[in-house]
This record gives structure tokens, sequence and C-alpha cells, in this order.
């Protein structure tokens, strides 16, 4: 791998930001929305009969990490769909760029800006609210990293079903996050959905962040099985990481095969 | 407007390291140097014995097939390139000129076939032989939304180009784009971006550099222009060029040498200027018209 190559697309990247900085409102404007609203729900809540649980704890800390996993994916999907736009797929995989310098490339302006949207969120959170975050502890930084590592492989995928299916498939990638909250018991525990859907919420790593955040914020130290918890996040993580990495790499290679990649554009698919 | 020779190859001949009694003569030179230049080095499997594996071409091409369900758009065309040739790939539309470019580019896979570049196969050494190999093409755009400036500085990010900052300043002043290095490349007009398109393309100083088409839609006097560019670039590096072009009076001024590709299939090759009398016609325009339109009388 060049670092040269994949600082070429963390660059081209940043160009865009510099260029027209009403892009940055795009990192954080949904974010500061949601903060604000499910902020003010929690408050609400709070305040009705004999509330004693700390609605505002709970749920803004699962909205700050839920919209930085969101930010993880759809900063590599966006990343993608601007060279999509701007059909630059022919001049970029003609030159010396490999597919893996690439991915490397739009997973790097991702984590900027996923981690600029946690800081903004989480500071907002902070100042309106009174919320903080690192009340999660150390745990935050597992927590974060398999919610990093899901975020990724959802970004792949998405980028992928874009790649094989052309950009009008780009409406995929948008409600994903919506969709994977309902079975990942963001804001609710997983006990609380039905049979079938709780099976599935097993298959999805961020149901183990969050029941373990929720179990920390009520009892104020960690579960017993946090262990199994971060291993079983972890590895399912991964193991997605791998699999949308692959099927992002097959895509590629069928494109070559097929043409694809010379007459990619918004028009020709 | 010339190109400045401080940053170039010289001329091989005009150069007392090259031994003019070399098996490969001159073309070991050019090879050696662009090795050295673009990283070649980093690749010793890249950097030895190419001299008897290449027999002297940059890019040999052999029996390349594309297939596409029913239709072949590239049927088994063998052809190579000397150093400082520039070869004509000429057809009608539809003939697969792009297509054949789009394989030496590495971006479609071919279906049978092989392309060899200083020695090596594209399909193994894909990145490496991309360092020395760049393009200029009206279909391809160069991110609009990103100015002159910054468009060279990410491409020579991706072809890893030393002293990049000096090299853009090169660039900037060779290609007349000084004025226009803070403006976005949408805002360019179409000679303002192809001469942006040829310096991205030479930016890495490639020994084969591939045109598809890339006067057209320019008025003479740019086109003009940028035929004297791309000479100057030949005579500065001898690298090899393969150039498309629908306007005969260019190729007959530009190119070495013109293959003539028709349904996919090479029909006709030779000297520009002397093809058109071997086939019993005035001009190079007229036999293109013939190609396009009976291609199987020539066939025969």
């Amino acid at each position: 791998m060049s670092i040269s190559r994949i600082k070429a697309i963390f660059v081209r990247q940043f160009f865009l930001f510099t260029g027209n900085p009403t892009r940055l409102v795009s990192i954080f404007v949904w974010l500061i929305i949601d903060i604000l609203q499910w902020g003010l729900i929690s408050k609400y809540l709070g305040t009705l009969g004999q509330a004693t649980f700390g609605f505002i704890t709970v749920i803004l800390g699962a909205v700050i990490l839920w919209g930085f996993m969101t930010r993880i994916q759809q900063g590599i999907m966006m990343a993608f769909l601007e060279d999509v736009w701007s059909q630059n797929f022919i001049n970029f995989f003609a030159s010396p760029l490999t597919i893996g310098e690439y991915v490397t490339g739009l997973v790097l302006t991702s984590i900027a800006t996923g981690l600029t949207g946690f800081l903004v969120t989480a500071a907002m959170a902070g100042a309106v609210f009174g919320y903080n975050i690192l009340k999660i502890g150390v745990l935050l930084v597992p927590f974060m990293v398999i919610l990093f590592i899901f975020g990724m492989a959802m970004g792949i995928f998405v980028s992928a079903m874009i790649f094989r299916l052309g950009p009008s498939a780009e409406w995929l990638g948008w409600p994903i996050p919506l969709v994977l909250s309902i079975f990942a018991g963001v804001f609710y525990p997983i006990s609380t959905l039905p049979r079938t859907f709780a099976i599935f919420a097993r298959l999805i790593p961020p149901s183990y962040v969050f029941e373990s955040i929720r179990a920390v914020l009520a009892t104020g130290s960690a579960p017993g099985n946090i262990t199994f918890n971060l291993l079983m996040g972890t590895l399912l993580s991964l193991a997605y990481l791998l699999l949308t990495a692959r099927f992002f790499i097959a895509i590629y290679r069928k494109n070559l095969r097929n043409g694809s990649i010379a007459r990619f554009n918004a028009e020709a698919l | 407007m010339s190109i400045e020779n401080k940053a170039c190859t010289p001329s091989p001949l005009a150069n007392p390291r090259v031994s003019k009694s070399h098996p490969a003569g001159a073309n070991a030179y050019i090879l050696r140097t662009l090795h050295g230049e673009h990283g070649f080095d980093k690749h010793p499997q890249l950097s030895y014995n190419w001299a008897p594996m290449t027999n002297g071409t940059i890019l040999t091409i052999s029996g390349l097939t594309k297939q596409y369900e029913d239709l072949k758009a590239v049927d088994h065309i063998s052809f190579s390139i000397n150093p400082g040739e520039i070869v004509g790939l000429l057809g009608p539309n539809g003939a697969g000129k792009t297509t054949t470019i789009n394989m030496i580019l590495g971006i479609l896979e071919p279906t049978d076939g092989a392309i060899e570049m200083l020695g090596k196969t594209l399909k193994e050494f894909r990145s490496e032989i991309s360092k020395s190999v760049n393009f200029a093409a009206v279909y391809a755009h160069m991110p609009a939304n990103l100015t002159v400036r910054q468009n060279l500085y990410v491409f020579g990010l991706l072809y890893e180009i030393k002293d990049l900052k000096k090299t853009m300043k090169r660039l900037l002043t060779e290609f007349d784009l000084e004025t226009f290095a803070d403006t976005k490349a949408g805002l360019l007009s179409s000679g303002e971006l192809s001469r942006l398109n040829l310096a991205k393309a030479v930016m890495n100083e490639p020994c084969l550099l591939l045109l598809d088409e890339p006067t057209a839609s320019l008025d003479p006097s740019i086109s003009q222009l940028i035929r004297e560019r791309i000479k100057e670039y030949v005579a500065r590096t001898q690298a090899a060029i393969l150039w498309t072009s629908h306007n005969m009076h260019e190729i007959e001024a530009i190119c070495d040498r013109v293959l003539f590709l028709s349904h996919g299939k090479i029909l006709l090759s030779g000297n520009p200027r002397t093809l058109p009398q071997e086939h019993g016609k005035t001009d190079l325009e007229e036999l293109f018209i013939t190609v396009a339109r009976e291609p199987l009388r020539l066939e025969t």
C-alpha cells in the first residue's frame, strides 16, 4: 500500500470541504437536530409522573454513539459518491491506485468526518443538556471501536451496492441506519423486541454495545456479561467488515470484466 | 509556449552515457531512466533484464480479445509500439479503439490475450506498470469541483511524483494554466480542460501515453498547440504514444504509423503518408471511409 496514494484519496475529499464550506454543514446538521430533538423529548419524559430514570443520560448517549456510527457509514458512502458524481473512476483506476488503497482512503475520510461529528455532538449535548458522554467511562473506547468497524462495514457494503447497481442505488444508503436502529436496540432493550426480531438483533454488533451502555449507565458499573458482549460485538463487526470488503472487491473485479469502471457515471447506469 | 527541458530526460543519442552499441541501443537508456525516476527501483523484479524480455518495445499486445456476450468488441489483435513512436489507432465509431485503450489502462479485463509493458504483464503488475503509463481522453473528466492546482496535486500524489510542488509549477507554466491555477476544473473552457488533462497525462513522465481523441471539439489553434506539446514530449523523452483521432489530417501530421481497426480487428497498418497510395486511395480520409464502409474488401 502506498501512503501517498491513500493520502491522495483523503486529500481529494478534504479539498471538497475547503472548496465549499457548506459541505461541512452536512456533517453536523442532522446530528445536531437529533441531539436537540431527543434531548428535549428526554427532558420532557423526565418530568412525567414520578420518573426517576435518567432518560437524558441513556438516550443522549445512544444518539451520540449511533450518530457516530452513522457518520462513518455515510462518510464512506458520500466519499464514494463524490467520485461517482464527478465520473472520476477512469482517472483513478487507470493510475497506480489499488482498490485496497482506494477503500483505505475512503475509510480515513469517514474517520475524520465521524470523529468531528462525534466531538461536536458530544460538546453540544454537554452545553445544552449538561450531558457528559465520558460518564460511560473507559468502556467508551471499545464501544466506539465496535461501532466504527460496523459503520465501516456498512459504508463499504452500500458503496459496493452502488458500484454494482449504479448511482441510482444511492437511496439504499440513507435508510440503512434507521432500519438497523430498530433491531440494534439503540433506544430500548432487546427484550422489548418480538422474539423473531430479537434473534435478528443478536446478529447486529451494535446491539451488544447498546445493551452494555444501558447497563453501565443504569448501575454505574460494567455488567457481568460485558466481556461476552465486547467479544461478540467485535467478532461480528470484523466478520461483517471482512465480508463486505470481499464483496466490494468482487464487484470491482466484475466491473473490470464488464467495462463498468470506464463507463461508470450517473447517466449510464 | 515551449516545454522547458530542465526536468526532462535528455535525448538518448545526445547523452554520453548511452552506448549506441548496446544491444537495445537508446531504448535501454530510456527505460532505465524511467525505471529509476518512477519508482521501479523499489521493485527489483521490474528493474532487471528488461531488454531481452521486451525486445526493445515499450508496449506489446498479443492476441488481445474482448468479448461482451454476443459482441466481440476487440478480436485477437496484436501490435507493439517502440520508444519514440507515435502510433495512430484509427477506425469508425464502435471499432474497438477505446476498448483497446481501456484494456491497456487496466480498467477493462481482456477476455483473452496479453498486454506487456517493459517486459512485464499488465495482469500481474498493473499498479507498478501504471506508474509509467498515463492517458488523456475527452470522456475522462478531471474532478470538476477541484481547482486546477488541487487536481494536479491529487494526481501527483496518486503517481507518487517526487518534488511535486516543483513539478506542478512547471506544468502550470508549460501548459499555460497559471492564470487558472485556482479555478475549479468545471469552470474551464474545453481548451483549458484539454491542457489540464494533458498536464496530468505527462506529469509522471510516462513512457507510454495513451491519447483518446485528445483534440476532439477543440479549435484548430489549440489542437495544433496540443500536437506540438506531444511531439516535444516524445522528442524529449522518447516515450511511446498511442493516439486515436477522427481527424485524418492530424494523424498524417503526427503519427509515424497507423493501425486501422474495424469490427475489433486490425485491417491495415503502415505509414499514414504512404498507406493511402498503397491501397489506391488519394489520402488517409478516403482510405478511412473505405475501411469504415467496406472492411471486408480490404481484409481480403
